[in-house]
């Protein structure tokens, strides 16, 4: 196998006196695909954060794709540019329409042309199947569309890895499936991907490796096979029993 | 719904309900019990007296002879009538640069563009006294409205870009000073002092140099104040803090007095520009506050995605922060603006001949205007509220524009 595109050794993170991150450790090969699970307050969400530096870690090491995250700004600029990030809320931009929404920051951050730009961010409206929303605000379309827009705002920068926070936990459920169908066909063009979801349908069909994350560690790891059919640790098997009674 | 109705569509059902015949609206709305009926009895009996008692007033009491003989003053006050087409060749750039905003932005700008056209029109064809009732200022009211349409036609072309009219507009705050002030003693543009300027030249100065000058400052104290530099942070605390906490009238007077104090004797700032330098600084202050208002409404979500896509934190304010936080506090900001443009009344007390200063001029100035107070005060009021509904008029069709796409 290739080298770790994502290397973290031992990543510590305090809010205030409450620790959420007690010594991560996770290597991340190109073209993985990582499912993240765990209970809220696991520190699932503080972790991925912490890859593209929206949260600062304070312990340990995080390297990406060779460089190291340090306060040093132009590290943490080149590897915002090299990770795309998609979230619960989907946070797209209300006073944009679609269109600029995903060509913003390649015209401002890649220095493409206004044309070049909407180019490809029309190839992408297209490839998560909604190419006739360029023009709409954000406001006007539903979730699993704003979703879908939020997925194409990360690909336009053209990442190599995609973070993606709880991405269908805040939709509809009519409308995970469309959101899931985007996500099942990046995972399979062979983008490495760190999902936190506990869509477990997904996970099995699309994870190579899964994460059970409870009170800022790492309680187990493996493949979903393991992980579903085989589980160690007794939080595991109490927490799968739990959302998998629900499916 | 029945079988048979959904099948064949029954028009008749469909349709929402007809609005009620006057009569039945009047029973339902004014007169539905007793207590109602009489409520609405002296309403109208009130209206109809006071509304009476203040037409009466307005067309046979009234003696508008303070307005009329010589309305130029209310416009430009003391400007020296040999160089008048110099405040003419501003207005006219300022008719022509708001016609081609319209042809460019059209909506809220064909609005400003009408009215502004109208305006000018009427002051065209009224009847006025004194210099106001030449030949050359009806020419030239009237000319403008061309000119109006002339700006919409070039700024309607294709290879206009809205980034002309915006240098357009930036070259006029730059040029229209300097036209109106003139250099040195020559003959082409010989200095008229700012002490001669008067009236509603000198209030829009005030206002709209204001409002210019104040926004962007108190956008910038208003990041500053949310910054993480302490320095930079305690100095914009300070300064929004000192200046809310002192009266307009205080900070004039230390602007145009105290001011003068501090600097150098060789460098003595125009009258004029220090009253606009303490209307700027404490509107500023203001501004920033409603702004840091705004800032606060953009949610956390999004600087983190603005990041997340590579946006530095320049950018991320720029782009995503401010223009989320500006929209937001339109009304508040707008609200701000009026009451700055009505504050410029207060320059009267560092001598400056604002509007209302003219109107006091006026009425000392001959002993059969002494007891038309009224007239001249209801009609600078009537100034006022023309320009200040304007405004807010304005801001609320600006709300309107803005708000597609918001949640």
């Amino acid at each position: 196998m290739s080298d770790p595109i994502i290397i973290c050794r031992d990543v510590e993170k305090w809010f205030d006196d409450f620790q959420a991150l007690k010594g991560i450790d996770m290597e991340v090969h190109k073209g993985e695909v990582i499912v993240i699970f765990g209970p809220s307050g696991s520190g699932k969400s503080t972790f991925i954060r912490t890859i593209n530096r929206i949260e600062v870690h304070q312990r340990g090491q995080i390297i990406v794709d060779g460089m190291e995250l340090t306060h040093d700004v132009r590290n943490i600029a080149a590897i915002r540019s090299e990770i795309g990030m998609v979230f619960q809320l989907f946070n797209l931009f209300p006073h944009l329409s679609v269109l600029q929404n995903i060509t913003l920051a390649p015209i401002w951050v890649r220095k493409w042309s206004k044309a070049e730009a909407e180019e490809i961010a029309q190839q992408l409206l297209e490839r998560v199947g909604i190419p006739e929303q360029a023009d709409k605000f954000p406001g006007q379309l539903s979730g699993g569309q704003q979703q879908r827009v939020a997925i194409a705002r990360a690909l336009a920068m053209q990442p190599k890895i995609m973070l993606f926070d709880e991405p269908t936990s805040a939709l509809d459920p009519e409308m995970i499936k469309e959101v899931l169908d985007v996500m099942i066909e990046l995972a399979q063009s062979g983008m490495t991907m760190i999902v936190i979801t506990h869509e477990m349908g997904f996970a099995r069909a699309v994870a190579d490796r899964m994460f059970f994350f409870d009170e800022g560690l790492i309680v187990e790891s493996g493949t979903p096979d393991d992980i579903f059919n085989n589980p160690q640790e007794d939080r595991t098997k109490l927490f799968l029993s739990q959302i998998l009674t629900h499916d | 719904m029945t079988d048979s109705g959904s099948t064949q569509p029954e028009s008749a059902n469909i349709r929402p309900p007809s609005p009620p015949k006057l009569l039945v609206w009047l029973r339902r709305n004014l007169f539905n019990s007793w207590p109602n009926s009489v409520l609405t009895l002296l309403a109208v009996g009130s209206i109809y007296f006071v509304g009476r008692a203040v037409l009466e007033w307005a067309f046979f009491t009234a003696d508008w002879r303070p307005v009329t003989n010589n309305p130029m003053l209310y416009l430009v006050g003391q400007y020296p009538r040999d160089q008048i087409w110099r405040v003419g060749a501003s207005l006219l750039l300022v008719s022509f640069l708001t016609g081609m905003s319209w042809g460019e932005w059209r909506g809220i700008m064909r609005t400003f563009a009408m009215l502004l056209a109208g305006g000018l029109a009427v002051l065209g064809i009224i009847p006025a006294g004194g210099q106001m009732g030449s030949l050359a200022v009806h020419v030239f009211f009237l000319i403008n409205v061309p000119v109006i349409f002339l700006g919409f036609l070039l700024g309607s072309r294709k290879f206009v870009t809205g980034s002309w009219v915006l240098g357009g507009w930036l070259f006029s705050f730059l040029v229209i000073p300097f036209l109106l002030r003139g250099i040195g003693d020559g003959t082409v543009l010989p200095t008229v002092e700012t002490s001669l300027w008067g009236g509603l030249l000198v209030t829009l100065i005030l206002a709209v140099g204001g409002i210019l000058l104040s926004f962007p400052l108190g956008v910038l104290l208003a990041l500053g104040r949310r910054s993480s530099l302490p320095v930079i942070k305690i100095f914009c605390v300070m300064f929004i803090e000192g200046i809310r906490g002192v009266p307009l009238v205080t900070i004039l007077f230390m602007s145009s007095i105290i001011l003068a104090l501090f600097l150098p004797p060789d460098l003595r700032i125009d009258r004029l520009v220090r009253a606009l330098i303490g209307m700027t600084i404490f509107s500023a202050a203001y501004t920033a506050e409603n702004v840091r208002g705004g800032l606060q409404a953009v949610p956390a979500g999004q600087i983190e995605a603005a990041k997340a896509v590579g946006l530095n934190n320049f950018q991320t304010t720029l782009l995503v922060v401010l223009p989320q936080a500006l929209r937001a506090v339109i009304p508040a900001i707008v609200g701000q603006f009026i009451s700055l443009f009505k504050d410029t009344t207060l320059a009267i007390i560092v001598a400056i001949n604002e509007l209302l200063n003219i109107g006091k001029s006026i009425l000392q100035s001959d002993v059969e205007f002494l007891q038309l107070q009224l007239e001249v005060y209801v009609f600078i009021a009537a100034v006022f509220w023309v320009l200040c509904y304007l405004m807010s008029f304005a801001s609320r069709r600006l709300e309107t524009a803005l708000g597609i796409g918001e949640r």
